[in-house]
């Protein structure tokens, strides 16, 4: 196997469109939930078996007194060791030779959830509460299969969100990180030697997300 | 835009200034993060802290409605800190003008005010002549009455501390804007402004982006790379619907729509067409008769001869000083004086101010037409919230029309590009394109009048209607050679010979003889001779690097990409910055981007010529009369404002606006029920009214309701928490929606008080989904821009509660 694929998840250049969102949905054929409107552009709520890619918003006021307001485009990070794949009985989640992409099979109705759920330190997976199927970003590997890039990267208008080879992706990494580090000392790739889908804050982790960071 | 799109990456300076750029333009983000990537500076100014304000260098928070201050102050700034570009300002601008000793200035108001008519005279707006009739200049600018001191005085008023005190943004705010902003005003820099519906949807809209266009031209911004004054367009098209002539005063292409006094064809040219006795300026607007005998003759065909006035007279006529805007034809609905109304493609029962006023205008209707995708507000005002179906008289047509993607034609971007487009799939059912229900009814009414005749038959009889491919269907390819233009007659240019059915490949060929038509000079030339339709073009090239893409699809004018771009280089034609090169003069010939004219570089006293072409001076307006409400733009008040008086005059609104006095159009301003700014705009996820988006379930599930943006401290004030139910309320209205508390606004300090501001998206209605809110338009005013009537949707007064 050769070092598989990688995405980028540059945050600094993300500007909340949310095309990732709504392209992730409509590639894999899910609904618009029905959702409420609770003081937040950040809806659906959370993941669900439905949503694998989800825009967080939050904000907060900075130490020079200003407003910030940081977006994390949320999704599998498709690890290299998978902590979920502990929850496997047989091969009911498997790694893809060629991509690496982490792959949740229609067997996963027969695993525990919480135990699957439970070896994700990003807390991705969700359970279809009437299939009992497990699901999660799949890298849209029916899309890889075909020679086209995931839907989520293709519809970024920023180059936010880039998909390429691993090694490729890993120096783009490098060089952002190094480049943002001037004007934000304080910005890092997170878990990058572990995880396949790369996030970079210019801030603490948290402050994006309770589980952005392992 | 006088640049485009691509154009933003070049930029040093990005100021995204009434506009929301990362949400309403989302690919904009595409070139401002490349700007930025190059060491760009991106600043944004809000009243609210936006996903732009999150991807910015710099946020500055400003008051809804106080723009002209804050760029007052920044033009008082350039000056005394003499941060302007003074080869350029010398030699591109009207600075050295010296103005009439009749103008003046006093307390908010310019000379020549009709406080009856709220109509300046503006013959005092104007400059002092030798006998030749050249105007006077001191190239010094040290008299005081050239522009350039005249507007140094006017803006001295703009201090930091007054600019303060009116638009809440805090005085260390305003310096750095200003220095990083200003710092662009030297030959080898360039900024750039992104702004929109932020900026044109006041009462002073126009004003805002004057006020913005001479600090580009104070700083040498306009015409070079990565400068400009960028509209950022709404929809796709709205450039194109521009273009041809969507609004009321202009015909296709800008010309002027005849009014009353303009009797006869000669009249109306001779009135249209300004002249000048600049010794270098090209006054290209001369041509304008070639152009208007030429719209004619596309208009009427045969039936347009030089003896009948081209058919001049079968144009109908606006009265003198008559307005047709949208806000006064929805006064005239609600007085009952409209029998029927046309609708397409629009959602006015959410998208107008004061919606309550409208929706019952609608009622008032004999028979209303509408053409939409869906069903909307307007289509369904009939059985809205409140409405008796059984008192509303009003028969109402709901035509299912093709969505963008079922239709072929040209397509107008913000940049000017015309892309010709291809139908992506077939329009489901019954649906047709609106073009299609145009060319049907008129080919219907002019049948019926050949048949049976009918009041003032002789101009729908005239009228040349042959839009129709093969098979009988609209065919937009036919319409766009006819606003390209034919030869109607073998002719000989300049040597050059073309053939009658020929089209006309640029409109310095069109005629005033009937030669030629054109249905709208400014495409004329996306066609070539031999019919090659250039908007179709996909070609890569990018010789200058720049971005210009000169072979990928077309823009008007001439498939010039950067207007005035003769103003990029200095009087001997070498580019003010020699690492940007737009146009270079070399070899004894214009290299780079199609200049703004042929003529050599300004040096060349003989057959050089001034930049600014469309000016008859030939140079750029610092001070000019073309606007309602004065040569420099001031500071006024919203209609309904928290202040009762302006701080900068005694002059408290805009003087020249219209104010509308009937039942339904109360206002509030300085009102204690009514203590809180608001402003509307939308969200990256609905589009408009939400009239298509939210029949989205991806969409709705983004954002599903209503809401309305508020500060920590007013929720802590009304007690309200964040995701409660509120009422918010104006004068005119009131809705629900739910409380959104954020750290994104704060409260103003305006005047040594605490202001505060809330703001609400447009994006809803009744009809669909049902429990989705409806529109913030029922607390929104009557009342426009005074010159253009756009609405001031950006800043009124209002309340909130806890429901």
């Amino acid at each position: 196997m050769s070092d598989g694929k990688s995405i980028m998840v540059d945050t600094s250049r993300c500007t909340a469109c949310r095309g990732c969102q709504v392209a992730c949905k409509q590639w894999h054929g899910h609904p618009g939930t029905k959702t409420k409107q609770t003081g937040t552009y950040q809806n659906p709520p959370d993941f669900s078996a439905d949503t694998w890619k989800l825009v967080r918003f939050s904000e907060g006021k900075a130490s020079n007194g200003k407003p910030y307001w940081y977006f994390f485009s949320d999704m599998c990070r498709h690890c290299l060791s998978p902590g979920c794949m502990e929850g496997n009985k047989k091969d009911e989640i498997v790694q893809d030779k060629q991509t690496g992409a982490v792959i949740y099979t229609a067997a996963t109705k027969n695993l525990d959830y919480k135990k699957v759920h439970g070896g994700c330190p990003y807390d991705v997976p969700r359970q279809d509460t009437k299939t009992k199927l497990i699901k999660k970003c799949n890298m849209c590997i029916d899309r890889l299969r075909a020679n086209m890039i995931p839907a989520c990267a293709l519809s970024c208008p920023t180059g936010s969100v880039q998909f390429g080879e691993r090694g490729e992706i890993l120096k783009k990494v490098e060089a952002r990180v190094a480049e943002l580090k001037k004007d934000f000392p304080k910005a890092k790739a997170l878990n990058a030697d572990d995880v396949r889908v790369i996030f970079i804050v210019t801030d603490e982790p948290e402050k994006y997300h309770k589980y952005a960071e392992a | 835009m006088t640049n485009h799109w691509i154009d933003i990456k070049n930029s040093d300076c990005v100021l995204i200034m009434g506009s929301n750029a990362a949400e309403n333009h989302p690919i904009s983000f595409k070139w401002v993060l490349r700007a930025k990537d190059k060491g760009a500076k991106i600043i944004s100014v809000d009243p609210r802290f936006t996903r732009t304000s999150a991807r910015a260098d710099y946020y500055a928070p400003l008051r809804s409605g106080t723009d002209i201050a804050f760029l007052g102050g920044m033009i008082n700034y350039i000056l005394t800190q003499e941060k302007y570009f003074k080869d350029y300002v010398y030699n591109y601008t009207n600075a050295a003008f010296l103005v009439d000793d009749r103008f003046g200035f006093a307390d908010g108001l310019f000379s020549g005010y009709n406080p009856q008519t709220k109509i300046y005279d503006k013959a005092s707006w104007t400059f002092k002549k030798d006998a030749q009739g050249v105007i006077l200049k001191d190239p010094t600018l040290q008299d005081s009455r050239t522009v350039f001191q005249l507007l140094k005085k006017h803006y001295s008023r703009y201090t930091l501390e007054q600019v303060s005190s009116i638009t809440g943004t805090p005085v260390e705010d305003l310096k750095a804007v200003y220095d990083m902003y200003a710092a662009t005003g030297r030959p080898d820099k360039a900024g750039t402004i992104l702004y929109a519906l932020g900026w044109t949807q006041h009462t002073v809209g126009s004003q805002n982006i004057r006020t913005m266009a001479m600090i580009q031209l104070l700083l040498g911004n306009i015409g070079v790379a990565g400068g400009g004054v960028n509209a950022l367009r709404g929809e796709p098209n709205v450039q194109g619907s521009t273009d041809q002539a969507i609004l009321y005063h202009i015909l296709p292409g800008y010309l002027a729509a005849p009014w009353a006094k303009a009797q006869g064809l000669k009249n109306y040219l001779e009135q249209i067409t300004p002249k000048t006795k600049e010794p270098q300026a090209a006054n290209w607007p001369q041509n304008l008769p070639k152009y208007a005998v030429s719209l004619l003759k596309a208009w009427f065909g045969d039936s347009a001869t030089a003896a009948n006035d081209f058919g001049y007279n079968y144009l109908p006529k606006l009265d003198d000083g008559q307005n047709t805007s949208i806000l006064n034809t929805f006064d005239a609905m609600y007085e009952g004086k409209l029998k029927g109304y046309i609708c397409l493609g629009q959602n006015p029962a959410c998208s107008l101010p004061n919606a309550n006023k409208v929706r019952a205008s609608l009622g008032k209707l004999d028979w209303l037409v509408h053409a939409n995708i869906f069903d909307n507000e307007t289509a369904s005002f009939w059985h809205g919230p409140g409405v008796d179906p059984k008192k509303i008289k009003t028969e109402v047509f709901l035509l299912p029309a093709a969505a963008s993607m079922e239709k072929g034609g040209s397509m107008t971007n913000s940049g000017r590009w015309v892309h010709w487009k291809y139908v992506a799939a077939q329009p489901p059912g019954d649906a047709i394109s609106v073009g299609d229900m145009v060319y049907r009814l008129m080919a219907k009414i002019k049948d019926l009048y050949a048949k049976e005749g009918g009041n003032a038959a002789e101009p729908i009889k005239a009228l040349k209607w042959d839009y129709a491919d093969a098979k009988g269907a609209f065919d937009p390819l036919a319409v766009a050679k006819v606003m390209n233009g034919y030869f109607l007659e073998d002719v000989t240019i300049g040597g050059k010979s073309y053939k009658k059915g020929d089209n006309v490949p640029g409109f310095a060929l069109l005629q005033d003889d009937g030669k030629t038509s054109s249905g709208n000079w400014l495409h004329c030339g996306m066609f070539t001779a031999d019919g090659k339709n250039l908007s179709a073009r996909r070609g890569k090239s990018d010789p200058t690097g720049l971005g210009l893409y000169p072979e990928w699809a077309w823009c008007w004018p001439v498939n010039r990409r950067i207007i005035y771009n003769r103003a990029s280089v200095d009087v001997n034609g070498q580019p003010y910055n020699p690492a940007r090169p737009l146009l270079k003069w070399t070899g004894g010939k214009w290299v780079g981007d199609v200049p703004d004219g042929p003529w050599p570089p300004m040096a060349d006293k003989e057959k050089g010529k001034l930049p600014f072409i469309m000016k008859p001076a030939g140079v750029s307006f610092l001070f000019g009369p073309a606007l309602a409400e004065g040569p420099f733009p001031e500071h006024y008040e919203p209609l309904e404002s928290p202040l009762a008086a302006n701080p900068m005059s005694g002059q408290r609104i805009n003087p020249a606006v219209k104010v509308f006095k009937g039942e339904a159009d109360r206002f509030a301003s300085a009102d204690e029920r009514f203590p809180l700014v608001c402003s509307t705009y939308t969200c990256t996820e609905h589009w408009c009214t939400g009239g298509g988006t939210r029949w989205m379930s991806w969409l709705t599930e983004a954002m599903p309701h209503v809401y309305v943006e508020m500060s920590q401290e007013l929720a802590a004030l009304k007690g309200i928490k964040n995701g409660d139910k509120v009422r918010v309320s104006s004068t005119r209205g009131g809705l629900e929606a739910v409380a959104m508390v954020t750290h994104r606004l704060r409260p103003f300090k305006v005047q040594g008080k605490e202001v505060h501001q809330v703001g609400m998206t447009f994006n809803y209605g009744w009809r669909f989904p049902n429990d989705c809110g409806d529109s913030a338009n029922l607390l929104t005013p009557t009342v426009g821009d005074a010159n253009t009537m756009t609405p001031e949707y950006k800043a009124f007064m209002v309340n909130v509660a806890k429901a």
